[in-house]
């Protein structure tokens, strides 16, 4: 199979299918902004994809705690549904409001593998505000995330109310043990943010931004990818393209968030 | 009260950030609070089993933080007092509207839309606090107008076993029919009955209709001779509803002076109409004054529209409902736009007094009807329009903040949105759109209730003023956002309605009779309308202004369809009437007619007002003084005012990264300093953008009306063109905020301005395509010693800019960024301190208050024109490395500011031209711009730039120095970080 199609989740607050979708094709998905209720109504649909995609927005409007609302719709009305979907081979990617979405599903970091139970919590922020600012990402190293293969460093935004990750002990151990925390905030000039503030934006536990299941298949992350498409979406573009014309070098096209999009889609290359 | 009959009181198990942040806050106000512990409590009035119950607990409990109690107080160790902060009767509870839907999901039942769910925060206070303390805590933690607080010490807590269960269910008397008015009645008794409103039978009034006597004259003249009865309530609320000044803008439309046509048709419509006629073929402009927002072309598919609003009064009273219902207001000025634009970017402005002036301001007697402090004021404002835009999805990276203390008894809340929308689709043009007779009449969204009426709000504790709030409402982003997605992603292009618009004011009365004038008369059955509690009289039903709604005209063919799709996306939509072409609107209830009238005279009936003005002179005079002999301090100090220094804190909490169209972005450089425009790229596959920008100047208003307009338009003009704009596609629109609209003398500055209006459009061919007006910003109450006091706001203009960038590659922004780049200034300078930043900050650091002085900035369009020209070609074809227009503050902030973001140093040398430094250096003459380029660039540049106003200033420098020189002399030298410190101080911790 050459070209996976993706389904990109929206309705009840979700709002960013679009430009999520946009990114998927842009890396060369067959992509398609799915309506809840429309799957809910024609439930076999999700047969038809590879790659589901919980984008960011405001399901409900973040009431009572960010994801929870979603996600009790999807375990009231489509829990087999997904369950049978995650026992493919499929890929599942959350961003910001959809990672708190898979974390409430329990779908990530699953370590027991139990869909509905979630083992962590993406609290209010530390400063108790919404944030959208330009952060920098360290990959870890041995990964499983199959969205994150031969990447090092992503430079892309975040922008959430509740992104403060929070997990017992036990689970933060067992996160590190199986290298399932993907990225991790860090500095611009590298090293890891060590929970300063801007740099970890909210005051995750271990400077979590993302994390993924044991099979690298499912991955959750709070900074957004998809708003880093192209060369001029970066907050310091106008300033790369003066140095890089000085440097003689050519000015790129793409931004750097669209590696993990063409990971995903590589997954079935 | 009516008791739920669950409780569920949801408290977290490890330290919550929300007790944390709240605590530090409280201790800057100086309450010496130990800790806090919020729960979110949540009342359900419906009785479920006890393992029921359990169940929907589940449903809102993140359990690896997280636990719950169910029909038992929770109680943290340690506390000394609870305060629980509930709603009052009928106000908007978003959480509360998403649990039911998770409860209805959850058993496969339907519950009370407005009556089963209700929510409530409980603070549990530990510290040594006295009573009076905690009622102070509570003061910061509600707005009465809106909230309950119930504080209870812990003894009280215990004893009484938690808070209780009440609930805010809202009764109403059934009043469910519509009375007659009337109106054979004597003069003064006419003229109270529109003072004060219809008479109810008790003998109070509902609240003013505000009909002046000649229009009052004209409804009692039609109602005898042409329908020969009396009208009823619904027709009379109806007429002053569509008769107001707020819907037909009676002062720009007046006779005013020598000016027949008014001041709106001779000088605003003018000018957009001259430029067009001379754009010929060039002419960009869509749809112009005609529609919810006005539209321009973006490319051979797709416009662009924008529309900016005010949301005043209801922001002062309640700041967070008014701001969010201001936000989510506008946005529906694009979703109800031509056939409905999708919302790309928001706007915001903020006009608001000293967050530091804690001076009570009263709107009565009583103690209880204070007036809440500026900084309450700000954090709500910034806070609605956060939780509106960020939860709709629509970027916000465009607005501004501006000081003033006259803006203490309103504050101004300028909220924008602009859309995208295909211009046509098979050979339908997308932006025009016509009602046809036969057509239902669909309401689609919110429900309706008392929201907004008259301003009354109608919770059993009635304010004690006789001023009330006006319009005490709370945005719903989240319904909101599923209509909008139904409208603009599916229904718009499946062809399913014919015109669609927005109930704002004035509800289904001016929705529906405005549709109407497309299709020639209308028939609606109010009892259809889905009401969120019963008790609505019909006049209510008809004037409501609840939010998130829509009115939509469905052609028969497509109705199934179009309401089944509404099913579909969890949108209410009810047919409550259909069009006709009979030209009139004939509204029944239970079958009786309530309402029928001639849609002519409720259109055009409206008498038109003479209005005279009474030019006026400013005092402006001030104690001559000496020039500051430390520029450096001065400049240090210039970059913390409040109307300069860093809003970083409000940029950064609104998403404007959403939607990925963000390019230039609101924070720009290493250093983030705030910009001055945006660009946005809304359309993927093109590389085509959006500037939007503004300008404004309230503090000239008070020297000279005519030019603070010249120099508003020429500001947007300017830093539109600054970050990469074209004067070809350069559109703006006016929002003029006045005061004391009645007085001859501020009329008199209205007509200045709006004569500039013209003189300056026209000098920029930059046609307004849309535009608003908010007339009446006076606050009239008493201070603390019960002494009557008037604040009026300083009359302000902001004119919104908004333009085509032909390739956002192009685009620029205002951060230095290579040393050794040199340093060019555009413009010349004069002696023009007048209504300057400069000016105000001298005036409060030697005599304690604001100098206003004379020498207002005076704008030469034609040389302007001519150096926006070349600039635009400069950026165009990358010679400039950073450009910042050159705003409030002068050259010297505009070159901190450059210098600020790009983090790096410079040293610039301008020439003495028989200034004084001061006006040299903060002087804020219109029409210049401060570039820097790179060396390798230089000759390119200075041959384009040989005739014009040009001049090579200095150079960046690889340090941390910021280096001003004047004919050579040393006149400022401060590090980089130094301003920067300054820069981010004024509002550190906001």
């Amino acid at each position: 199979m050459a070209v996976p199609k993706v389904c990109v989740l929206t309705g009840y607050g979700i709002n960013c299918d679009d430009e999520t979708r946009f990114a998927f094709e842009a890396a060369g998905a067959e992509a398609r902004v799915v309506h809840i209720n429309d799957i809910i109504e024609n439930r076999t649909m999700l047969h038809d994809f590879q790659i589901f995609s919980f984008p960011g927005g405001f399901s409900y409007g973040d009431d009572t705690g960010s994801g929870k609302a979603l996600a009790n719709r999807i375990l009231n009305n489509l829990r087999d549904e997904f369950e049978r979907f995650l026992e493919r081979d499929t890929l599942m990617l959350g961003i910001c409001n959809g990672f708190q979405v898979m974390v409430n599903l329990g779908i990530v970091p699953a370590l027991e593998k139990k869909i509905g139970k979630p083992q962590a919590a993406l609290m209010h922020n530390q400063s108790s505000r919404y944030i959208c600012r330009w952060v920098d990402l360290e990959v870890e190293e041995k990964t499983p995330s199959v969205f994150l293969r031969g990447i090092q460093r992503l430079h892309v935004p975040v922008a959430h109310g509740e992104g403060n990750f929070y997990a017992p002990e036990a689970v933060l151990d067992a996160l590190e043990d199986r290298k399932l925390i993907t990225l991790r905030y860090a500095k611009p000039d590298g090293g890891r943010a060590n929970g300063e503030y801007p740099f970890n934006p909210n005051g995750s536990m271990h400077d979590i931004a993302a994390i993924c299941d044991a099979s690298g298949r499912r991955m959750g992350m709070m900074p957004h990818p998809e708003r880093n498409i192209f060369f001029t979406h970066r907050d310091d573009w106008t300033y790369l393209r003066e140095k890089y014309a000085r440097e003689g070098k050519e000015l790129p096209e793409e931004g750097e968030g669209l590696a993990i999009f063409k990971n995903a889609v590589g997954y079935y290359q | 009260m009516e008791r739920a009959e669950i409780r569920i009181e949801v408290y977290s198990t490890i330290p919550d950030p929300r007790g944390i942040v709240l605590r530090e806050k409280l201790l800057k106000l100086e309450i010496d609070v130990a800790a806090i512990i919020v729960t979110d409590n949540y009342l359900i009035n419906v009785p479920f089993s006890r393992n029921d119950a359990v169940e929907i607990a589940k449903l809102l409990v993140q359990p690896v933080i997280q636990s719950f109690t169910i029909n038992e107080p929770y109680y943290p160790e340690n506390f000394d007092f609870a305060i629980e902060i509930g709603y009052l009767p009928g106000v908007t509870d978003n959480v509360a509207h998403t649990v039911r839907e998770s409860i209805e999901d959850r058993f496969k039942r339907s519950l009370d839309p407005d009556r089963s769910v209700f929510t409530s925060n409980t603070y549990f206070i530990a510290g040594n606090i006295t009573a009076q303390d905690a009622k102070r805590i509570a003061n910061e933690l509600h707005n009465p107008l809106i909230q309950r607080a119930k504080i209870l010490s812990k003894n009280d807590y215990v004893e009484m076993g938690g808070m209780g269960r009440e609930i805010p269910v809202v009764h109403l008397d059934e009043r469910p029919s519509a009375d007659e008015v009337n109106l054979d009645v004597p003069g003064d008794e006419l003229l109270r009955l529109g003072r004060e409103g219809i008479p109810e039978s008790d003998g109070s009034r509902r609240g003013p209709l505000a009909l002046d006597m000649a229009s009052l004259e004209v409804i009692k003249d039609y109602f005898q001779n042409k329908e020969k009865r009396n009208p009823t309530d619904v027709e009379l609320e109806s007429i002053a509803q569509t008769w107001s000044e707020h819907c037909k803008h009676t002062i720009f439309a007046a006779k005013i002076d020598e000016i027949d046509e008014g001041i709106f048709r001779a000088y605003i419509r003018e000018a957009t109409m001259r430029i067009r006629r001379e754009k010929g073929e060039k002419d960009f402009c869509l749809s112009v004054f005609a529609d919810n927002s006005g539209a321009i072309e973006f490319d051979e598919n797709f416009l662009i529209s924008d529309k900016v609003e005010t949301h005043n009064s209801p922001s002062a009273l309640d700041p967070f409902g008014g701001a969010i219902t201001g936000i989510v207001g506008v946005n529906r000025d694009t979703i109800g736009f031509g056939m409905g634009a999708r919302p790309i970017a928001n706007r915001y402005g903020f006009c608001f007094a000293d967050p530091c002036d804690e001076k009570p301001l009263y709107r009565g007697k009583e103690p209880d009807s204070c007036l809440l402090p500026p900084r309450r004021i700000i954090e709500g404002v910034i806070h609605g329009v956060n939780v509106g835009g960020n939860c709709s999805g629509i970027p916000t990276p465009q607005g501004f903040v501006y000081f003033d203390e006259r803006y203490k008894g309103k504050p101004l809340v300028f909220v924008g949105t602009v859309g995208l929308m295909p211009r046509g689709t098979g050979g339908r043009k997308l932006y025009e759109k016509k009602a046809m007779p036969g057509d239902y009449i669909v309401m689609v969204g919110g429900r309706v209730g008392k929201d907004g009426i008259h301003g009354a709000t109608f919770s059993s504790e009635a304010l004690s003023s006789g001023s009330p709030a006006t319009a005490v409402q709370i945005g719903d982003p989240i319904t909101q956002k599923k209509l909008s997605d139904a409208i603009v992603k599916e229904a718009r292009d499946k062809g399913l309605y014919h015109s669609i618009t927005d109930n704002g004011a004035g509800g289904l009365s001016c929705s529906v009779a405005e549709m109407a004038r497309e299709a020639g008369g209308f028939e609606v059955e109010l009892e259809r309308v889905p009401l969120k509690y019963p008790g609505l009289a019909p006049w209510q039903i008809w004037v409501s202004e609840s939010q998130e709604r829509m009115t939509v005209s469905v052609p028969e063919e497509a109705l199934d369809e179009f309401i089944a799709l509404m099913k579909k996306r969890g949108v209410e939509a009810t047919v409550i009437g259909r069009f006709n072409s009979s030209g009139r609107g004939i509204v029944r209830y239970h079958g009786d007619v309530v309402f029928n009238l001639d849609l002519e005279f409720l259109h055009e009936g409206l008498p038109k007002k003479t209005l005279q003005t009474k030019s006026c002179l400013a005092n402006v005079e001030y104690e001559p003084f000496d020039e500051p002999n430390d520029y450096s301090e001065t400049l240090r100090d210039m970059v913390g005012r409040p109307n300069i220094a860093s809003f970083e804190f409000i940029s950064m909490q609104y998403d404007h990264e959403v939607q990925a169209n963000s390019v230039i972005k609101p924070l720009q450089g290493k250093g983030r300093v705030n910009g001055s425009a945006t660009v946005i790229r809304p359309v993927f596959t093109s590389y085509r953008g959006v500037v939007l920008s503004q300008g404004m100047y309230p503090s000239y208003s008070d020297i000279d009306c005519y030019w603070m307009a010249a120099c508003s338009v020429d500001t947007a003009v300017r830093n539109a063109i600054a970050a990469g704009g074209t004067l070809e596609r350069l559109a703006i629109l006016d929002n003029f905020c006045w005061c004391d609209s009645n007085n001859p003398e501020r009329l008199a500055q209205l007509k200045e301005a709006a004569r500039a209006c013209y003189d300056f459009a026209v000098a920029y061919g930059t046609p307004f395509i849309s535009g608003k007006d908010s007339m009446f910003n006076d606050f009239r109450g008493f201070d603390e010693n019960g002494n009557p006091v008037m604040v009026s706001i300083p009359p302000t203009l902001l004119i919104s800019s908004i333009g085509i960038v032909m390739d956002v590659r192009n685009c620029q922004t205002i951060d230095f960024k290579m040393p050794g780049d040199l340093i060019y200034l555009f413009g010349e300078t004069s002696n023009e301190l007048g209504g300057s930043e400069y000016l105000a900050y001298m005036g409060e650091k030697l005599s304690g208050k604001k100098y206003l002085g004379a020498n207002v900035p005076k704008v030469d369009a034609k040389e302007n024109l001519t150096i926006y020209n070349r600039l635009e070609r400069a950026i165009a074809r990358g010679l400039v490395a950073s450009c910042i227009s050159v705003e409030r503050g002068g050259l010297g902030v505009a070159v901190a500011k450059s210098s600020m973001a790009g983090m790096l140093g410079c040293e610039i040398d301008v020439l003495e031209r028989n200034l004084r430094n001061d006006a040299l250096l903060f002087s804020e003459s219109q029409g210049r711009v401060v570039v820097s380029v790179a060396p390798h660039n230089r000759k390119a540049f200075e041959t384009m730039m040989k005739d014009v106003s040009c001049s090579r200033i200095g150079v960046v420098r690889d340090d941390n120095h910021f280096i001003i020189h004047i004919g050579g002399k040393g006149m400022v030298h401060l590090g980089v970080d130094e301003l920067l410190a300054s820069y981010r101080a004024r509002f550190h911790g906001f």
